[in-house]
This record gives C-alpha cells, structure tokens and sequence, in this order.
C-alpha cells in the first residue's frame, strides 16, 4: 500500500466534484485527502487527490477517473519531483501566562502564525507537509485542542 | 425565436432520430406540444420504464442510439433501472427528462427529483441544461457521448422554463463543443498488435473469447476473418452471441455459468486466451483463480479501465475491436492452421457432450426455443427477458449474425425483454421479432400489451410459463434444500389478458400443439402471444455454481434436461 498523489484537471463545471468523489465511493476508494479550486485557467479546476492502495488499485482509480467525460487530465506525481504544501488552523486552548507564552515558542519555532487572539484560546496557522501538521498537534494537544481544521493536500510537479 | 423545446425536436432531428418512446407529464408539456406537429414519431408507452427499454432495444436491433422522453421526478425515477441496463450492456441511449423550472430547483418542489445526482453512477455522462441557449449543444454532445468509444447512456434534464424559453436563433450555441476530456482511443498500438501476434504464433491451443463489444463495434465479419485466418475456435459471452454464426464449425457456443461443456473446458485447457470486447465478468469466469489457469491472455477493449480490472492480460490493446482485429489480421505473416490437434480435441468435446434435451414426450422449453430456431431458419430478432427463459434461448437457439439476440447482461434486468422487443420492432419494421419470456419477467412490464395493442406492434410473445420464478427456484432447488420461499406464482391466464387487450393468444401445453403454434403465431401479421405451460420444475444445465471453477459444472451431460 502507497500513498499516491493525483493531480487531476477537470472542467469547472458544477457537479464535477461530486462526479468525481461519488467515482470513489462507488467503487471502494478511499480518499486520504482532496483539495480543489480553480486553477491557471478560469474554465478549469485542479483536483489534489490522495489515495492508498497497491498499483493495481491506483491504475483502476486512474483509470476509472480518466472514463469521467469532465476529467480533462490526470497527473501521478507521486513518483515525480513535487512540492505539496498543506494548511491548518489550530485552535487551542491557551490561558494568559506562561501557557500562552510556550504555546507562542512552539509557533515560533513551527513558523506558524497567530492570527487570532481571545481570552482563552488563540488561533494559528500553519503550512506545511502532511508530517509537520501532525508534528504541531501533537505539541499542542497537551494545552487542549478545541478546534482543528486541514485544507487537504495541494502539490504541483517541480520544473 | 424559438423555444428550448423547438430547439430540442430541431437538434434531435438533426440527429437523425426518427422514433421517439415516451410518456408525457407537467413538466415536459413544452416538448409535447411541439410534437404535436412534428414528424418525429413519438410511441406512448404505458410506463416510463419500458420507454427506456424500447430505447434500448430500439438501440440494440438498430446499431443507432436510442431515444426516450419522460416528465420530472417520479417520471424521471422510473427510468433509472432502463438507464443502468444500459450502462451495463454499453447501449447507446439518450434519456431526455422534464425538470421543475430553474427557480424551483432544489425547494423539494412538486414532482421534483436531482435526477443527474440520482444517474450520476449509471450514465456515461449526463447534463442539466439551465439556458436553452445551450440545447443544440448539449444534444449534439450528448450524442456523440453515447455513440462513440465504449457506448452508453446520456442523460438530458431539461428544467421546464428552459423548455419554453424564447431565444434568438442566432444566439443558440453551435454544436461543435469540443469535449477535452473525451477521446476514446479507436486504434490498437501496432506495437501491441505484433506483440499479440507473435503469441499468437507461439500458441498451441489458442482460443478466442469474444463478448459484446464485437456486436457494438461492428466488428462480426473480422472476428470471424480472424479466427478463420489462424482456425482457432470461438467462445462467446451471452453478450457475444451472433458474433460468428451458430453453425461456423469453429463456433463453440457460451461459456459461464449456463455455458456449454466443451467450451467450458477449452477455456480451462486454452494456452491463450483471446479476449475481444469481453469484461471477465464473475458469471463467465466462475472463480477467477481457475479461469484459463493455463493460458497467457491478450485483452482487447475499447475501454482501458476494463483492462487489468479483473485479469492482468500479458498483451492489453485498447482500442475499437473492429479496427484492431483488422490490423491483426492485416499484419499476419504466417497463416494457416497451425494448431490442428488442439481444434480435433475441440471437436471432440463438442460430439461427446452436446447441449441435449430430453424425448420424454413432456413439453420442456428447449424444445420449444430449438422448433421457434427451425421455423425462423435461425433468423428474425429474437429478445429474451431474464432468468431461466434468457439460458435457454441462449443456449437453444441458432443465432447467425449480429444485434440478432437483445438481452439485458449485466443487469439481469427482469422486466427488460417485452419493452425492448417493441423497440427492436420499431427498429427493424420488417423482421420477426419474437421476446422469449418467463411468466414472472412477463408480468413485470405486462402493461405494455397496450403499447403493443395500441401501435400494432407485430411481435410474438412467447412465454415459458412454469408459474415460478424460474431461475431463483433451481437455486433454492439446488443450493437451499430446495425450500421454494416465496417463488411460487398462481397461474395466469395469460390468453385471456391479450384478448382483454385485443390481441391474440394461444394456450399450449402439449409437445404435438408447439409447432402448429409457432407457425401460426409467425404466420400471423399482428402481434401474437404464446403461453407455454412447461415441465414446471425444468432446470437450466448444465450449470457452474457460485464460487466453483468453469469446469465443475453440474447437470452434465444432460441427456435428460430435466434431471441433473
């Protein structure tokens, strides 16, 4: 089992999307993540897509995407040099004094960004591989995560 | 101006559509009343899901694509398990549905429903149409989807304010859309192709396994061009039947479940197999572990997705059958039958285990399918429902050519036999058409002897009537000791119904009354219907069950049919 991401171009019409996911549970796959907008061109969007399953399953998952008549193109770029960035917002439980001032240390050294500030709780955000997300919740958990919310994974091809 | 339902009748003309099966509603009042004075001939069915049906059969018989029209919601609704048969099968139909107008859409509004959410999985593609500005393009694309690459169908939703919108002739979009995501690939990779060649060479005891692609693509005359080149014997899926005609001397008949035994065991003892349009669906294959275990496999199909989905082939090719089997054939260098004690082993299978039936003097269904073969001289189109009926009429009976034999594959839609037959009769006005029936598929879309009183549509309506349901009993007979729950159904006077309808009928319950029957009923101009009351506990054998390899199959030899 490998994690595979496809890039997939799709028309931007509306429905593509649930063209698309509904492809996946109808036929079984499971998707890690997704993450779509528009992209370089108005009249289309890109799809991020990450998918387990052995090779067999990700040529069907390709494959049985490919059918879809608003699927323009679709990109493995697992096996390619990429870049894959992820967004988070963590909102965490942080009383004023020294709780607060670690939680700001640990930011600091995630190179996340504060972006809400209350009495109890402050908001960050971070960007990053799928790892380094996980890394910070984990150090964050013991404050008290209250919220937590990940766009999904977004990669383009090097070059 | 004109009107998005001026628009559609003009765009479906513009696709050559001549007939039309539909039944009408609120919301497609617009396109009613535009066909009012069309020439488009529009054929009222009694229930939308025969409207799809007839468009299928119509489809299937005709090689063209299909076309229904039903109202929204519930009108809609109906037609979904027509739409997922044809999907199955690779039919090309096109469903044109009425919508709620725009405004209302998503309120839960009087007889609506999402119907491109609900057909999403079970059409090749389908649309909403919001601005009639957009119908000739929708139409043409949804055409073109539909009858091109793997066939199948599309679906046009069709809100009712875009019906009678008015717009400018020359603000209507052109119809050359330009579909960047679709591009079936039509040719084979000669790469590919010599690679499957030189297996071919290789090969000692070669088979070909043809399905339904081979019907659909027109690719009949090169399969047959192909075996012949290199003698290698033919087995076809229940969706390849008529591909080589039944009397070609390399014809080994169905393979499967309900297959025949020597094709059944040439499979298992091939040494290569060659797929032609052919998915390796679970009731050809039996369990998948023993299917052709010694056999290296060249997969041809349109579709890619079905290459590598069930069995990883040594040679894929995609690509459209025709167009690759003429290649082959093309860039053969050695010919000739190089393979002759494989195919005398063939033969001999074929002479030692022949599909028999029994001379008890009782009146059982193969023998009535084997005299309807003779008195047709294995012509006309013959479309069977589902069940026990559909084996036996594919295993009986003679098919010679192609989109001679309709019936619902992959679905096993029941139900699906009598609406297609009067498609298929729309289609190919001079032909016999016979639907091959069971008393429990039969009743499932009974109400089209109205349809057929109506339009005097001249089909005959043969039912083998053993008042079960036919093919779920022999499995509760064989596999549930054979406790029959609820398969059990009272008799019908199915005669009196057709009168009832002003159609003719006839009873037949003895051997000696089958012929003079079938030839009155052939004879006859109009439509006819033939209620055969059959050995009711008759089974259909020879039979691989569930889970076991294609080889172990039971009720072998069956020089009595009836016993296994």
């Amino acid at each position: 089992m490998n994690q595979h991401i496809l890039s997939v171009l799709v028309e931007n019409k509306s429905g593509v999307l649930a063209r698309v996911s509904g492809l996946f549970s109808r036929r079984g796959f499971n998707i890690e993540s997704l993450a779509v907008g528009t992209c370089e061109t108005p009249d289309m969007s890109r799809i991020t897509i990450v998918v387990d399953g052995d090779d067999t399953h990700i040529e069907q998952v390709k494959k049985q995407l490919n059918k879809l008549i608003d699927v323009i193109k679709i990109t493995d770029i697992t096996e390619n040099e990429h870049v894959e960035r992820e967004l988070s917002l963590i909102k965490v439980h942080a009383d004023p004094g020294i709780q607060r001032s670690e939680i700001m240390q640990v930011a600091g050294i995630f190179r996340a960004n504060i972006i809400d500030v209350s009495q109890k709780a402050l908001v960050l955000e971070i960007t990053g591989d799928s790892e380094k997300i996980l890394a910070i919740k984990d150090l964050l958990e013991p404050y008290g995560i209250i919220e937590l919310v990940r766009t999904g994974r977004v990669a383009l091809q090097r070059g | 101006m004109k009107t998005g339902a001026a628009l559609l009748i003009d765009s479906l003309k513009e696709e050559g559509v001549k007939v039309i099966f539909g039944y009408p509603g609120g919301s497609v009042l617009p396109v009613y009343d535009e066909l009012y004075d069309s020439d488009l001939r529009h054929i009222l069915v009694r229930h939308e899901q025969a409207a799809v049906h007839a468009a299928d059969g119509y489809a299937r018989a005709s090689g063209k694509v299909g076309v229904c029209l039903s109202t929204s919601g519930p009108g809609a609704c109906n037609l979904v398990s027509g739409i997922a048969t044809a999907n199955m099968d690779s039919v090309p139909v096109v469903a044109l549905t009425g919508q709620v107008p725009t405004g209302m859409l998503g309120n839960d509004a009087f007889q609506e429903s999402d119907i491109t959410g609900i057909t999403m999985p079970v059409t090749k593609h389908n649309y909403l149409v919001k601005d009639a500005k957009e119908i000739k393009r929708v139409v043409s694309s949804a055409f073109h989807i539909a009858g091109t690459g793997r066939k199948g169908p599309v679906l046009i939703d069709l809100p009712k304010d875009v019906l009678t919108q008015a717009v400018d002739p020359k603000d209507v979009l052109s119809k050359d859309a330009e579909l960047r995501g679709y591009k079936p690939t039509l040719k084979g990779h000669s790469r590919q192709i010599k690679k499957a060649l030189d297996m071919i060479y290789e090969a000692k005891k070669p088979l070909v396994y043809a399905g339904g692609g081979v019907i659909s693509s027109g690719a009949s005359e090169e399969l047959k061009e192909f075996a012949e080149l290199f003698c290698i014997p033919v087995t076809t899926t229940l969706m390849g039947l008529g591909a080589i005609p039944c009397d070609h001397p390399l014809n080994l008949g169905m393979l499967g479940m309900h297959g025949t035994e020597y094709a059944n065991y040439a499979v298992t003892e091939c040494d290569l197999l060659i797929a032609v349009g052919a998915r390796f669906d679970d009731r050809v294959t039996g369990n998948i572990k023993y299917f052709a275990p010694n056999a290296k496999i060249i997969h041809m199909d349109i579709d890619p997705a079905e290459i590598g989905k069930n069995v990883c082939p040594d040679v894929p090719i995609v690509g459209d059958a025709k167009l690759v089997l003429s290649e082959l054939c093309k860039m053969a260098e050695k010919k000739g039958c190089f393979c002759e004690p494989w195919v005398k082993q063939v033969k001999t299978w074929r002479e030692n285990h022949p599909l028999a039936i029994a001379d008890d003097g009782k009146l059982h269904p193969q023998y009535v399918i084997r005299k309807l073969s003779e008195i047709l001289d294995s012509g006309g189109i013959i479309v069977s429902e589902v069940g026990q009926n559909q084996m036996w009429a594919a295993q009986h009976y003679g098919f010679r050519r192609p989109r001679q034999w309709i019936s619902s594959g992959g679905l096993g839609t029941m139900g699906f036999g009598f609406p297609a037959a009067i498609g298929a009769c729309f289609a190919k006005p001079g032909e016999t058409v016979v639907v091959i029936a069971g008393d429990g598929s039969f009743q499932m879309n009974i109400q089209e002897l109205g349809t057929v009183a109506q339009y005097e549509v001249p089909l005959k309506m043969v039912i083998l009537d053993n008042m079960y349901l036919g093919m779920v009993r022999q499995w509760q007979e064989l596999f549930y000791d054979r406790r029959y729950s609820y398969t059990e159904l009272p008799p019908v006077d199915f005669v009196g119904i057709a009168k009832a309808y002003g159609i003719k009928g006839m009873l037949v319950d003895s051997v000696k009354e089958v012929e003079p029957a079938l030839r009155k009923a052939v004879d006859y101009e109009g439509p006819y219907l033939l209620d055969f009351r059959i050995e009711r506990e008759e089974n259909v054998f020879p039979m691989v069950p569930a889970g076991a390899a294609i080889s172990e199959m039971i009720g072998k030899h069956c020089k009595n049919a009836g016993e296994p």
